[in-house]
């Protein structure tokens, strides 16, 4: 077992949470008032977990680096939300949630969490309907449910396509009911710098206030870390451009362990990138693989002549079109999990079948769903008869009110009808499946710092599902952090608040100023964006998609060097006693800086492909990732040793006992 | 109900029931006003009660006056707290791009509303007055058609009101239709509703200008 | 294309701003209005000078961190977008732009074009919100059939960023479209019912303290809501007010 201690319940898998819960110890209500804890980050699982800890009466500070808790980044999520509710009869169960979670992680995540997350998720439905969130619903007034890759049930509960922002409004609604209350006190725009370490203890945190710049001391019991992924790492990605590393990472540096760096999940059907001046990439939800197909041209001449423009993809006829995914995976077509849909069109544009200017891109396609939709419209509408003309526009109809917004948002961004022309897409960097370790109780290798949602690694392994990224962020903060925490904060009913001119705060306090002041002292040669986009480029390269051994060498080297050149070089200007948002990335970047160099360690050193992470060595004869259950079923851990290149690696064994291990399948 | 009172949508309904009120008067008003073109005799007979009734002297006319007074406080309150809440204003502000000119100029159609009320006030009801308690002349329900055609003699006055009429039918063009939002009511029969309170706008004030200029081109002539 | 750009500078609340010209070339019809600014502001950190700040983060049109007052128009000349996703291909070469801070006194100015619009967060925490513990086992989900068109009409109300254009855009500054589309999403609600007199009564209090202005149904709000948030949410916010005056 070594050092790390997962502290997973025993008992039959079903009963490890029940039985956890009321193991556990609790504080008394009297107590819970006289106990402090920190809350960073705001999104789903921070936002669900201040509010919790609120109402049971702790005493919650809540920081976030946004404006508003409201506009943390989970609000961007537009598919929807898995729970085995089983309401759509088709023989769903927290069992087969559970099942398809741990298939699709590529066998790489902990049963006893999964299990858990599988139980919790419905009652996170009940929660969010009771707090208003406005779900889909059909017209007998019961929830909707729509269907999501690598699955074959219906259990994912939408709100349009806004179920991330509906369900943070939700939590973010709840929360503002305890800061009505005096229970959460909310700092905005202000970023956590370091984690305050007493005798061992996450004891509290040294924040900067964004708009004045002044630099603060805040002190808990225990400290959430909720602070969302690190996909920025790779400069270009869904991710909102504040979304960074930082407090994991200083966490890391004070001792908690980093797990699974890279497990990051690229997800297949992003807007394409249209040139250099691109800043960000926007995801269209996974749902538009429910009817769209996903092709590209069967002849190379054809897609060259695409890329020029001398062709349009409308005019290549159905035989001359190669449906890839349906080709390769005629059992789950066009729905295969994310990390299989993207290899297979990064294989295809690689081959130089890509459809755009910069040949990454292959088409989603509506054509047939739209006949196919305005043919059965037309019946149910008693059209007898109906000609092309009347087929179409119906099946247009039923498309834009099933995902009128996204193709809206298409036509913005791209200036191309998606009704008329099919869409262009890509894979990008969207989602990171590793994280800050942490043992069945949400709290990392420091005592009292807790992590929890995207910040973690617990629940995906090596693959998230689609729609299982908003359960895990709730099902953490509403239902398993708050009693979890309690077990912790137990033993602290007779600490008393934690003064803030400890020596602790006083020495991480200076560090966070030189760090600053160092950071101010580069000699101007290039911008902060500068090193961001090489960094990038480094990741996206040699870290992306497919990595090789020589690939990730050559990886750690370079991001070695470019972290070197950026501290020698960087230019802020400003203050740092000020606004500075200059300074704000700038301090992102060089974490994200030392989080590559990890990145790239973790993948050379899993010598296998799972999931997200391909290694081109170990791959079939077909193309499909090639497992090592053998030498690889473990959660690497890291334990910061100065340089990340140097980080100590502990193993966590993965224990399957009531699932099999077999290769995953979707053919 | 003191929130009826201090909040902005309290506010807003004063502005609504007030300016709905004028709205009722101003139709009774013009179908009075009306007769004095196609029928002289019933005119006077209504401007005489009118005039002398003490139901619409003693009760209706400070009701009214009271409307007037508090639509147009009102507007003003609101005018200065919605200048001060832009704070710092715009360097470029294209309000043209997003709400109608009517909508984003009340307070101007309005003041000149309120300085046409001065006019007319004073051409007609001052009369009234001085006609009645200074210089306590006897009744002649007759009188009042002819008065109020020799008022339209000079160019200038019919023309004045005439413009008036139109700043009137600005205002109306936002202020009728507005104000049912302010109540509350906007459903199904909204555009509906939208589309009489437009008409009205229109119609009402044309009318006004109808009268006004078909006095002045038909003079009496003794 | 190339570029004049006019944009308000102010180093911090209590310093008086200016507008400043700056002359952009190189632009691509491709690029998005901040990834505009992100290249002038690479040219004023490679000369030396303190880049324009603004307020962005998502880029992808639902955060509502975006603001920008854009030619006179809170998130420019495109309908239905936020400042993050209106295009470069919407303006010409040549063309001058004017890019300011949306002005409200309840929104005041925290350097350049960032505003600070914590008065919206306060609105919400006066009652945007169903008081329902977290248990997990309130009722079922199920156990309430709600109607598809009002669970679809409260959805609409419910899609609001909170990016403050309504306000930006409105002559008056008012804040009632945001403020009604809260109220209006739990007004349809069952579940939002039980707490709608407190809740209207209280949220437009607090709406009221934060010094927005009074609504005049001009309906820029809802011209310019990048959301396309409806009217109707203000007469039905108007309704449940003046239904909780009565009732309190």
């Amino acid at each position: 077992m070594g050092v790390l201690d997962s502290k997973i319940p025993s008992g039959p898998l079903a009963e490890k949470w029940t039985k956890h819960k009321n193991d556990i110890n609790l504080v008394n209500p009297a107590n819970k008032r006289n106990i402090d804890v920190i809350v960073v980050g705001t999104g789903l699982a921070g936002g669900s977990a201040a509010a919790t800890l609120a109402e049971l009466g702790y005493n919650v500070k809540t920081f976030c680096y946004q404006d508003s808790p409201r506009r943390a980044h989970s609000i961007a999520a537009q598919g929807g939300i898995n729970a085995a509710k089983n309401y759509q009869g088709d023989g769903d169960s927290p069992y087969r949630l559970f099942y398809d979670t741990i298939k699709g992680g590529d066998y790489r995540s902990r049963e006893a969490n999964v299990y858990r997350l599988a139980e919790e998720s419905a009652n996170i439905i009940d929660q969010c309907v009771a707090q208003g969130v406005p779900f889909a619903r059909e017209y007998g007034g019961l929830l909707d449910n729509r269907s999501f890759g690598g699955v074959l049930v219906s259990r994912t509960f939408y709100a349009k396509g806004q179920t991330g922002q509906q369900l943070l409004l939700g939590a973010y609604a709840a929360m503002n009911r305890q800061i009505n209350r005096g229970k959460i006190k909310s700092y905005t725009r202000h970023e956590m710098m370091d984690l305050v370490l007493v005798d061992g203890k996450a004891r509290g945190i040294i924040a900067r206030n964004l708009v004045t710049g002044e630099i603060e001391r805040h002190s808990a019991h225990a400290v959430v870390l909720a602070t969302g992924g690190y996909g920025n790492v790779f400069f270009l990605s869904t991710n909102a451009m504040g979304s960074n590393v930082m407090a994991a990472w200083r966490a890391h540096r004070r001792g908690a362990f980093f797990a699974n760096p890279c497990f990051t999940q690229i997800h297949p059907t992003c807007i394409p990138v249209s040139g250099e001046h691109q800043s960000k990439l926007t995801l269209m939800s996974e749902s538009l693989r429910n009817d769209g197909r996903i092709w590209v041209p069967k002849k190379k001449e054809d897609a060259i002549a695409i890329r020029e423009g001398r062709l349009k993809p409308t005019q290549l006829a159905e035989e001359d079109r190669d449906y890839y995914l349906e080709r390769r995976y005629p059992a789950f077509g066009n729905l295969v999990p994310r990390d299989v849909a993207s290899r297979a069109a990064k294989e295809r544009c690689d081959a130089g079948f890509g459809v755009n200017k910069t040949g990454e891109a292959v088409y989603l396609d509506f054509a047939a769903a739209i006949q196919r939709y305005g043919k059965e419209k037309a019946l149910t509408s008693g059209i007898k008869n109906p000609d092309a003309a009347t087929i179409t526009k119906l099946g247009e109809e039923v498309v834009e009110a099933k995902y009128g917004n996204l193709f809206q948002m298409y036509e913005k961004i791209v200036d191309e009808n998606p009704y008329k022309t099919p869409m262009m897409i890509y894979p990008a960097v969207h989602y990171t499946m590793g994280g800050l370790w942490v043992d069945y109780n949400l709290q990392t290798t420091i005592p009292g710092c807790y992590a929890a949602g995207e910040a973690n690694f617990s629940d995906h392994g090596a693959n998230r599902l689609g729609a299982s990224a908003l359960m895990q962020g709730l099902a953490d903060g509403y239902f398993v952090l708050p009693y979890t925490i309690g077990d912790y904060l137990s033993n602290d009913i007779r600490t008393g608040a934690i003064p803030t001119d400890l020596p602790e705060f006083e020495a991480t306090e200076k560090a966070v100023r030189e760090r600053l002041e160092k950071l101010k002292a580069g000699s101007g040669q290039n911008s902060v964006d500068y090193y961001h986009k090489k960094l990038g480029k480094i990741m996206w390269n040699k870290c992306g998609m497919a990595r090789n051994e020589q690939g990730l060498k050559e990886a750690i080297e370079e991001i070695s060097a470019l972290r070197k050149d950026f501290w020698e070089n960087v230019r802020i200007p400003g203050e740092i006693n000020a606004k500075n948002a200059e300074l704000e990335k700038a301090g992102r970047v060089a974490d994200f800086l030392e989080l590559g160099e990890l990145f790239a360690k973790d993948a050379l050193e899993r010598n296998e492909s799972c999931g997200g992470h391909f290694r081109e060595e170990y791959q079939t004869e077909e193309g499909e990732a090639l497992r090592d259950d053998e030498n690889f079923k473990y959660v690497a851990a890291w334990e910061y040793k100065g340089e990340p290149k140097d980080a100590q690696l502990h193993k966590e064994d993965l224990v399957y006992e009531n699932i099999e291990l077999k290769t995953r399948s979707y053919k | 109900m003191s929130g009826l009172i201090k909040s902005s949508i309290a506010r807003k309904l004063v502005m609504a029931l007030s300016g709905l009120f004028l709205v009722v008067f101003l139709t009774q008003h013009f179908v009075i006003n009306f007769t004095s073109v196609i029928a002289p005799e019933t005119f006077n007979q209504w401007s005489h009660f009118m005039g002398y009734n003490p139901l619409v002297q003693f009760v209706l006319q400070p009701i009214l006056i009271a409307g007037v007074v508090i639509h147009f406080v009102m507007g003003f309150i609101l005018e200065a707290q919605n200048k001060s809440a832009r704070g710092v204003s715009y360097v470029k502000y294209n309000g043209g791009a997003n709400a109608s000119w009517m909508s984003r100029n009340m307070i101007y159609t309005g003041l000149v509303v309120l300085a046409f009320l001065g006019l007319h006030f004073y051409d007609f009801w001052v009369h009234e007055m001085a006609y009645k308690y200074v210089e306590v002349k006897a009744e002649d329900p007759t009188r009042y058609h002819a008065e109020t055609v020799e008022k339209f003699a000079p160019i200038w006055r019919t023309l004045l009101y005439v413009v008036s009429f139109v700043l009137l039918s600005l205002h109306l063009w936002h202020g009728f239709a507005s104000s049912f939002q302010s109540m509350g009511v906007n459903n199904k029969y909204s555009p509906v509703i939208q589309k009489i309170a437009k008409i009205f706008a229109v119609v009402i004030p044309l009318g006004f200008a109808f009268i006004a200029i078909y006095h002045h081109l038909n003079p009496i002539t003794h | 294309m190339k570029l004049f750009l006019k944009i308000w500078r102010q180093k911090d609340a209590s310093t008086k701003g200016q507008m400043v010209d700056y002359t952009l070339d190189g632009v691509e019809g491709d690029m998005s209005f901040l990834e505009m600014l992100d290249i002038l502001n690479e040219d004023l950190i490679n000369k030396g000078e303190e880049p324009v700040e603004f307020d962005h983060d998502c880029r992808e049109g639902i955060c509502g961190t975006c603001s920008l007052q854009i030619n006179g128009e809170p998130h420019g000349p495109d309908r239905l977008v936020t400042t993050c996703q209106l295009h470069m291909r919407k303006f010409n070469d040549g063309d001058t732009i004017v890019i300011e801070p949306f002005r409200a006194k309840a929104f005041p100015v925290i350097k350049d074009l960032i505003v600070d619009r914590s008065s919206f967060d306060r609105i919400q925490q006066a009652g945007g919100y169903i008081s329902v513990n977290t248990s997990g086992n309130t009722v079922d989900a199920n156990a309430i059939p709600i109607e598809k068109h009002a669970a679809d009409s409260a959805m609409d109300s419910a899609t609001c960023i909170g990016c403050g254009a309504c306000v930006a855009a409105c002559k008056n500054a008012s804040a009632m479209l945001f403020t009604s589309a809260k109220v209006s999403q739990f007004a349809q609600l069952p579940q939002g019912r039980v707490e709608a007199t407190d809740r209207v009564m209280n949220m437009v209090r607090q709406m009221d303290l934060e010094g927005f202005g009074n609504c005049t149904n001009t309906g820029a709000c809802e011209v310019e809501c990048p959301k396309g948030i409806s009217l109707e949410n203000i007469a039905r916010m108007n309704r449940e007010y003046l239904a909780a005056s009565v009732k309190g």
